[in-house]
C-alpha cells in the first residue's frame, strides 16, 4: 500500500509514453502527452499529502495541513499544459492543411515522394 | 445546435452564474480555493459556452477580437508593471511590502493585482485559442 | 481511471477518445481532491475537462475523426514502455513512504509557508502570488507566448490554399 500511489503514477506515465510512441495519429499523440502530464501532477501532489491533514487553507481548528508547495507548482503547470496542448493542436491543424493528413506514416511517405521529385528535377 | 431550445434556455440561465462564479473565485481566492488561473479559465469557459450555443459571431460581438488580444498582452503587462511599482516605491522587483504603509495590507494589495493580471491573460489566451480554432472551422465549411 | 486510459489507448475513433479524455480528467480531479489539493483539482476540472475537450473537438473538426490502422505491430514501443515502467518502479522503491511527515518535502520551506506570515488563509494563493511571484510571472509569460504562437500559426487566412486551388484548376 505504501508505494501504491507511485505504482499508479508509473502506470499512467508509461501508458502516456506508449500512446506517444505507438500511435501515428498526431492528435492521439497529443492526448498521450497530456496523460503523461497528468501522471506528473500525481507524482508531485501525492508526496505532499499527509494522512489526517487537510487542504492548505488555514483555519484555527486545524493543525495538520498537506504541503502547499507542490499544489502551486502543479496549478501553474496545468494552465501552461493546456496552452502548449493548444499550440500543438494548432501545429497539427497546419500540418493537416499542408499535407492533407495527420498520420505520421503518410506524412513521411509524402515527404519521401517530394524528395524523389526534387532529385529528378535536379 | 443553435436552434436547440433546451440548450438556449439552459444556457441563458447558466451563463450569468458561470461568469459570477468566475468573479467569486477570483476575489475569494485569498480565503478559499481559487485564484487567477481558475478564474480566468472559468470566465473563458462561460464565454465559450455562449459561443457554442449562440454562434461564434455573437460571442465576437460581445467580446471582440481586439479586446481579447488586448487582454492577452494586458495581463502580462499588468503583472510586470506591478513589479515595477514595487521597484519605484523603494523595494525590490515584485516586492509587495512597500505598497502600503501596513506591510500586510501591501501584501494583500499586491496579491490582488497580480492575480488579476494572471486571470486576464489566461482568459484572453483561452478565448483567443477558441476563436482561432472555431473561425478556422467555419471558413473551411464555406469552401 | 486505469480503465479509461486503457480504452483511450485502444480506441481508434478519435471522438470517443476525446470524450474519454474528459472523463479521465474529471477522475483525476477527484483523486486530487482526495489528496487535499483543492485548488489543483478545481483547475484540472475546469481546464482538463472543460477547455481542452472543447479545443480537441475544435481541432478534430478540422481533421479526420478516424485514426488509421497502425501499420506495424506495436511490440517495440510496448517492450520499451515496460522496461521504462520497471525502471521507474525500481526507482520509486527508494522514495519515502506515502504520507510520511518526516519526508524531505515537508521539511524545507513548507513550515514557513504554513506560518501565515502575510495573513492570507489560502496558502496556495499566498505562495503563488507572493512568495513565488517570479515563478508565476514566468508562467504567465509562457501562457502569453503560447497564445501569441497560436495567433501566428492560425491567423493567416486561406491565401496559400486558394492559390493552390487555382493551380489545380
Amino acid at each position: 500500500m505504501a508505494h501504491f500511489m507511485y505504482i499508479a503514477t508509473v502506470f499512467l506515465m508509461v501508458a502516456g509514453l506508449y500512446i506517444v510512441m505507438a500511435r501515428g495519429n498526431l492528435i492521439k499523440k497529443l492526448i498521450g502527452l497530456s496523460i503523461l502530464q497528468t501522471s506528473v501532477y500525481l507524482l508531485y501532489i501525492a508526496p505532499g499529502k499527509l494522512l489526517g491533514g487537510t487542504a492548505p487553507i488555514l483555519a484555527p481548528q486545524y493543525t495538520v495541513y498537506s504541503n502547499p508547495l507542490p499544489h502551486v507548482l502543479i496549478l501553474t503547470a496545468i494552465v501552461v499544459g493546456v496552452a502548449t496542448l493548444a499550440l500543438g493542436l494548432a501545429i497539427t491543424v497546419r500540418i493537416r492543411e499542408a499535407y492533407g493528413t495527420i498520420e505520421e506514416d503518410e506524412i513521411i511517405a509524402i515527404e519521401i515522394e517530394l524528395l524523389k521529385k526534387a532529385d529528378k528535377l535536379s | 445546435m443553435q436552434s436547440d431550445l433546451v440548450l438556449r434556455v439552459i444556457g441563458k440561465i447558466l451563463i450569468p452564474f458561470i461568469l459570477l462564479f468566475a468573479v467569486y473565485v477570483q476575489f475569494h481566492g485569498d480565503f478559499g480555493p481559487g485564484g487567477g488561473f481558475q478564474a480566468g479559465v472559468i470566465f473563458a469557459t462561460g464565454i465559450i459556452f455562449y459561443a457554442l450555443i449562440f454562434g461564434l459571431h455573437k460571442a465576437r460581438t460581445v467580446i471582440p477580437d481586439n479586446v481579447v488580444e488586448a487582454m492577452l498582452a494586458g495581463g502580462v503587462l499588468l503583472y510586470a508593471g506591478f513589479g515595477i511599482a514595487g521597484f519605484l516605491l523603494g523595494g525590490n522587483y515584485l516586492d509587495y511590502f512597500v505598497l502600503s504603509k501596513d506591510p500586510i495590507h501591501g501584501q494583500h494589495r499586491g496579491i490582488f493585482w497580480v492575480e488579476l493580471g494572471v486571470a486576464i491573460t489566461v482568459c484572453g489566451v483561452m478565448l483567443k485559442i477558441y476563436y482561432m480554432f472555431a473561425s478556422r472551422g467555419n471558413s473551411e465549411e464555406q469552401h | 481511471m486505469v480503465l479509461a486510459v486503457l480504452v483511450i489507448a485502444r480506441t481508434r475513433n478519435l471522438f470517443s477518445v476525446i470524450v474519454l479524455t474528459g472523463v479521465y480528467s474529471f477522475l483525476m480531479a477527484t483523486v486530487l481532491v482526495a489528496l487535499d489539493a483543492v485548488d489543483v483539482a478545481m483547475t484540472e476540472a475546469a481546464v482538463g475537462a472543460g477547455v481542452s475537450t472543447v479545443l480537441l473537438l475544435g481541432a478534430l473538426h478540422l481533421c479526420k475523426a478516424e485514426e488509421a490502422k497502425p501499420a506495424h505491430r506495436p511490440w517495440i514501443p510496448l517492450a520499451l514502455s515496460m522496461a521504462t515502467a520497471l525502471l521507474l518502479i525500481y526507482g520509486s522503491l527508494g522514495l519515502p513512504e506515502f504520507s510520511d511527515p518526516d519526508a524531505p518535502i515537508h521539511q524545507h520551506v513548507t513550515p514557513r509557508y504554513l506560518k501565515n506570515e502575510i495573513e492570507v488563509p489560502n496558502v496556495v494563493t499566498a505562495v503563488l502570488a507572493s512568495f513565488r511571484s517570479y515563478d508565476t510571472l514566468g508562467e504567465t509569460t509562457v501562457v502569453f507566448t503560447a497564445g501569441a504562437g497560436i495567433i501566428a500559426l492560425l491567423r493567416r487566412r486561406k491565401t496559400p490554399k486558394n492559390e493552390r486551388d487555382k493551380h489545380a484548376e
